[in-house]
């Protein structure tokens, strides 16, 4: 292929694709059929498409699942994707997950620790304001850590800065944080959807009623569980924020959801209902974007309850599961297989174990290891965790039973799966949304002590490391440590991991984004209100 | 013009003819006016229109022949005193019979004629109909076909049940009520009221919630809902009869309660109650796929026509029969079932036109 | 008409026990209900800790009986509490979506209810005709689909492959009063396909049910068109049952419309309702079902001095 025509054909691709009509991974597809690196590909791709298309304008209607008319603004009660995604476009946090999934700064500019990683320094950036012209300040930053620290706090992520001992404030613009013990993942921790950056009251709590935040649009009009209609705020002090307004309208039913995005009600829409996939993205003005998320699917054993308390058993159940066939039929082939280690391909520090296959014959092994010929469970599921979870339930059954397993499949209410059924019943289904790094997910649910240890696993060895790995800055090391964690998880763990689950959401082609999207939550990680905009 | 189309008019042009020369005023009013129709809808849309006609005219031809054959079979078999009733019953009458009899073969004997378990996972995901499945497989490649079987053993089943129960409660409430009168009439009476003002939905999602979703607990709400209707409809007929002269007579002759009710009110009510049964198994079906809907059903693999329309009902707006099936299954009964209700309630009502 | 209004004052009385009767029942379901508002706040997220410290804070260590006291006293003055979750006054949650379910539930009732007359009249006339025979299919097919099919199916052929109606009825302020029949229109023609065929059924029954009576025979006799005896004739007579008919229908439409609601993101008082459930909020549980009730006493109470007072025989007493 000549230079000058592999130009030209670069070029014509370049336009094509700032219009919208080529996706990124359909521009690298070709420039490296035309002769390019990868890196050269990608790098093309951010400086003449990606750099070259942002422009202001427009009303961006997008339509989310999960909104309830009892949303609050209560950071500590931050639980529906409704209360997510709109603590994302209006409020800010200290740090944010870029779209490619690295840590970035937001409300801090720069962070640094001590070398035990006790102490934590956040430089905080001195132009951001909030949406009524107050500055934002150290105050500011201390009174919304703190809102969900002490005796008093109500807040869900309290449990996430139980380490924090004192916060302190330094100037206007500077706050140190300080920890029991060494953490090299807090600034990781300060992308937690909680931890917003609220304005502070004089007496140190915040104001988190009116629902002024710091984040790119400013609330409008809000309904809880109808429609929120937001405006830029001109005082942002990022780049982006695009669209001059952002309407984020309710839809709970996936037929609802779908029918307005192809009939241009709206722009963008989340969780796409996965039976109509392939239909949907046949439509000519419609794209999906399949962004593989650490968000898995556990089915935790109780390790102190018959018959779960043999790890024959628990490895028996572990290889009675074809993974495959779960992912194909319940995610409809949106998702990637687990390992039974709750370390997800895009985390850092992710350990490429050998994969757990289906094997009949090495589950009857176990089994006979265990000294049973046959072995009857029940697995609870409630369809409010994952649309499909009693459906893998029985799927799952199915495959099990030629082993000699019987999994009875309960569905179980809707209403208090969480309260009555999670971390009461030994064997269940649990969906988990993603979290930034595996020391933040093993101190939350597999610490032998944690208040969610879901499976009741107590291992020395992994605990000791879990400790180790926290305050280990130097990389390598730290690397090794968490993969001896997902051998043990993985060969004497509580867990069944069957399956990551992917986002999948979808948008009108005249919505353009970097072609880059985080996987902490759904629309480029809540953050596509200020990250995408609207091709001319 | 082709072929088709000549043959279609003239085929319907020519039997209107007929059907006037013979007199025969309603068919002839049916076929000239379908003709008209046709001129007006072949104009617009085209020949494929008219095929759909046809196969439409076709299916009810069918269906009619069928009921007709069935009804002729019934009154073969059948002692004296029914198959005289029966030879009177109209069309739509005996099709329905032949669809609640189809159905609760298909119940009975589901294990019998379903090729596949209800939970067996035999294929792909909707993988299309081929040899092995009549109807192709569903989300998780179960064979529809085998589901729509069990399905009707399992839904027909709890809903017959649930409505059973329902009427039971009703009418024994109904009946006392009326028969006893005083605080007993007063307390069922509001009782009904109490229950009644509760939106259904909200009732059933609460008790549900409370005690969880299984079968049984199922079928007793829902037989809790629907009682008070019933109860309301014997009291008020029952109400009507019990002042009549020869009530009053058999009271005077020193009959029991239990052989007033059973001799004389029981016999004098039953065509509004067996109306409202018909209705009420409509709304008890709907009631439990409205609960599916939400989540609340039948426990799972159990194949469950309401939850089979709602796991697939997103399907529909691409086009895709798949959640009709069942839709169709339910809406097929529920017709069947009026169509012998209202014909038992002409023969008792004595309106002879 | 002394005693007509008779029975609406015993009546008024007596669905005011009715109500205080369902708010005991409302509020002992609620109580049962597994787990409690604090755990339905914070979820997955709910630990030992941060529940006992949101328990406090909403006022939930007082035994159950003295809190429905305390409602029950600021309900009788007219205060139905505030929500447990949001914190709002309980009317400003309920007003505007009530406000909205009312409107749809007229929308639908201006259509259903002539139109429903009307049929129930012509296929009385037509009875037993190929006519009435394809009414009474198509109207017990249309009873006997689920709600949120006929939903669904409206929105693929009217909607999706149409255009003609927006396929999400979501309000806003700046609406003109044509915008908003025009995006309510789906929704409101789902309430009329499930409502119209049990009160046509009704109109036809109450009709031909009179039709063997000894006057309508007389009336006859005299050589009176078909049409005008039932029209003069029957109907009057029958008004009673298709009163009734009409008032249970409506009370649906506004008390039984959450799935209509669910399908086309209508912002009613039903999703309210459900919401508040799973969020255990008691005082907007208790509102939305004590509005409802109410609702339901209020329009049997109507249907039933309607039909005394449409009856020739009672109204020509005096």
């Amino acid at each position: 292929m000549s230079g000058s025509y592999r130009d030209e054909m670069l070029n014509r691709m370049a336009q094509e694709a700032r219009r919208g009509r080529l996706s990124r991974r359909e521009f690298m597809a070709y420039s490296v059929a035309a002769g390019l690196t990868a890196s050269a590909a990608s790098g093309l791709w951010t400086s003449k498409i990606a750099k070259a298309a942002p422009q202001k304008g427009g009303t961006f209607k997008v339509g989310l699942h999960d909104g309830n008319t009892s949303d609050s603004h209560d950071p500590g009660t931050y639980q529906s994707v409704g209360q997510i995604q709109i603590a994302h476009a209006t409020r800010s946090y200290l740090t944010e997950i870029t779209p490619e999934n690295g840590l970035g700064p937001d409300m801090a500019e720069a962070w640094s620790a001590t070398p035990d990683a006790r102490v934590w320094t956040f430089e905080l950036n001195k132009n951001a304001t909030f949406h009524d012209g107050r500055k934002f300040t150290a105050k500011d930053a201390a009174a919304s850590l703190n809102f969900h620290r002490g005796e008093s706090s109500t807040s869900a992520a309290k449990s996430l800065l139980a380490d924090v001992t004192d916060i302190k404030i330094d100037g206007d613009h500077t706050i140190h944080i300080e920890l029991g013990q060494g953490s090299a993942d807090l600034p990781w921790i300060m992308t937690d959807y909680h931890l917003v950056m609220l304005p502070a009251k004089d007496d140190g709590s915040v104001e988190w009623e009116s629902g002024i935040g710091a984040g790119p649009y400013k609330i409008e009009k809000h309904e809880p569980g109808v429609v929120s209609e937001l405006v830029r705020h001109e005082g942002w002090h990022r780049e982006g924020a695009y669209f001059d307004k952002i309407e984020i309208i309710v839809l709970n039913d996936p037929n609802a959801r779908q029918t307005a995005l192809v009939t241009g009600d709206v722009h963008a829409v989340t969780s796409v209902d996965l039976k109509t996939l392939a239909l949907l993205a046949r439509s000519p003005n419609i794209e999906v974007d399949n962004v593989p998320s650490g968000s898995a699917i556990t089915l935790p054993m109780h390790c102190d309850v018959a018959p779960f308390n043999d790890v024959n058993v628990r490895q028996a159940l572990k290889y009675a599961c074809n993974r495959q066939e779960l992912v194909d039929k319940i995610l409809f082939g949106t998702g990637t297989v687990g390992n039974d280690y709750h370390v997800s391909p895009g985390m850092p520090y992710y350990p490429d174990l050998p994969q757990r296959e289906y094997d009949l014959d090495k589950a009857k092994y176990h089994l006979k290891q265990a000294g049973l010929t046959e072995l009857n469970v029940e697995l609870s599921a409630a369809d409010s965790v994952l649309p499909g979870a009693v459906d893998m339930c029985v799927l799952y059954s199915e495959h099990a039973k030629p082993a000699g397993i019987n999994i009875k499949a309960v569905r179980e209410p809707n209403d208090g799966y969480w309260s009555d059924v999670w971390l009461k019943k030994p064997f269940c289904f649990v969906k988990w949304g993603a979290r930034p790094t595996p020391d933040n997910m093993f101190t939350l649910a597999y610490k032998d002590d944690a208040a969610w240890n879901e499976s009741h696993w107590q291992n020395e060895r992994f605990n000791e490391l879990l400790l180790l790995a926290k305050k280990e800055l130097d990389q390598e090391r730290r690397s090794a440590m968490y993969r001896e964690m997902c051998e043990l998880a993985k060969d004497d763990g509580g867990t069944v991991l069957p399956m990551f689950t992917n986002f999948v959401y979808a948008r009108d082609k005249s919505v353009q984004h970097s072609g880059n999207l985080a996987s902490s939550w759904e629309l480029d990680g809540g953050r596509g209100y200020h990250r995408w905009w609207f091709a001319s | 013009m082709n072929y088709f189309v000549i043959g279609y008019y003239a085929l319907l042009i020519g039997a209107s003819c007929l059907a006037a020369f013979y007199g025969k005023k309603s068919a002839f009013l049916l076929l000239f006016s379908l003709t008209l129709v046709s001129f007006i809808v072949g104009i617009i849309g085209g020949e494929t229109w008219l095929w759909n006609i046809t196969i439409a005219a076709g299916v009810i031809a069918l269906c009619a022949g069928t009921a007709y054959a069935f009804r002729e079979f019934l009154v073969i078999v059948t002692p004296y005193e029914t198959s005289k009733a029966l030879a009177k019953a109209p069309l739509t009458a005996s099709f329905g019979l032949f669809v609640i009899m189809t159905y609760l073969i298909a119940g009975v004997f589901a294990p019998v004629i379903a090729p596949f378990g209800e939970a067996e996972v035999i294929s792909q995901s909707y993988a299309p109909a081929d040899e092995n499945m009549l109807m192709g497989a569903d989300q998780l490649g179960r064979d529809l076909f085998s589901r729509l079987v069990y399905g009707a053993r399992n839904t027909v089943g709890l809903a017959f049940i649930a409505t059973t129960l329902a009427f039971l409660a009703g009418t024994i409430a109904g009946l006392l009520a009326a028969t006893r009168g005083g605080w007993f009439d007063q307390a069922m009476g509001r009782l009904a009221d109490v229950i009644m003002s509760i939106p259904s939905l909200i009732f059933a999602l609460l008790m549900l919630s409370i005690f969880g979703t299984n079968l049984s607990v199922l079928v007793i709400i829902v037989a809790i809902i629907y009682s008070p209707r019933v109860f309301r409809l014997t009291r008020a007929v029952a109400g009507n009869i019990v002042v009549m002269d020869y009530i009053e007579a058999a009271r005077l002759r020193g009959e029991g309660m239990w052989y007033l009710v059973r001799k004389e009110i029981l016999p004098n009510s039953t065509a509004p109650l067996i109306a409202e049964f018909g209705l009420e198994f409509c709304f008890v079906f709907l009631l439990i796929a409205g609960l599916s809907f939400l989540g609340l059903g039948i426990q799972p693999p159990t194949a469950d026509w309401g939850s089979m329309v709602r796991d697939n009902a997103t399907l529909i707006s691409f086009g895709e029969i798949t959640p009709l099936i069942p839709a169709a299954a339910i809406a097929l009964l529920t017709v069947a079932v009026n169509f012998v209700v209202d014909w038992m309630l002409y023969r008792s009502s004595g309106l002879k036109e | 008409m002394g005693d007509v209004l008779d029975i609406i004052v015993k009546r008024l009385a007596l669905g005011a026990v009715t109500l205080l009767v369902i708010s005991i029942i409302i509020f002992g379901m609620v109580e049962l209900l597994p787990g409690d508002v604090a755990q339905a706040i914070l979820g997955q997220g709910a630990t030992a800790e941060n529940l006992a410290a949101l328990r406090a804070r909403l006022g939930l260590g007082d035994p159950a009986i003295v809190r429905y006291f305390d409602w029950l006293g600021g309900a009788v003055l007219g205060d139905f509490g505030r929500s447990a979750v949001t914190d709002t006054p309980v009317g400003d949650l309920i007003g505007p979506r009530f406000a909205n379910t009312l409107f749809l539930a007229c929308y639908a009732a201006v259509i259903a209810v002539p139109l429903a007359i009307t049929l129930g009249v012509i296929v009385a006339l037509l009875r037993n005709t190929i006519f009435d025979r394809v009414a009474n299919v198509a109207t017990l097919t249309a009873i006997s689909s689920p709600e949120f099919f006929l939903g669904y199916i409206l929105i693929l052929y009217l909607s999706v492959k149409t255009g003609y109606f927006p396929a999400i009825a979501k309000l806003s302020s700046d609406m003109t009063f044509l915008d908003l029949l025009h995006r309510t229109f789906l929704p409101a023609l789902t309430m009329v396909l499930v409502v119209v065929a049990h009160m046509m059924r009704m109109t036809r029954a109450a009709i031909i049910n009179l039709l063997a009576s000894p006057y309508i025979e007389m009336a006859r006799v005299k050589g009176m068109p078909a049409w005008k005896v039932i029209v003069k004739h029957a109907l009057p007579n029958a008004w009673a049952p298709i009163i009734n008919v009409i008032a249970l229908n409506l009370a649906y439409l506004i008390t039984g419309v959450v799935l209509v609601e669910f399908v086309f993101v209508y912002p009613g008082i039903g999703q309210l309702l459900v919401d508040s459930v799973t969020k255990r909020d008691f005082p907007i549980v208790q509102a939305c079902c004590l509005i409802f009730a109410a609702t339901f006493i209020l329009l049997n109470l109507a249907a039933d001095v309607l039909s005394i007072l449409t009856n020739p025989r009672l109204r020509h007493k005096k």
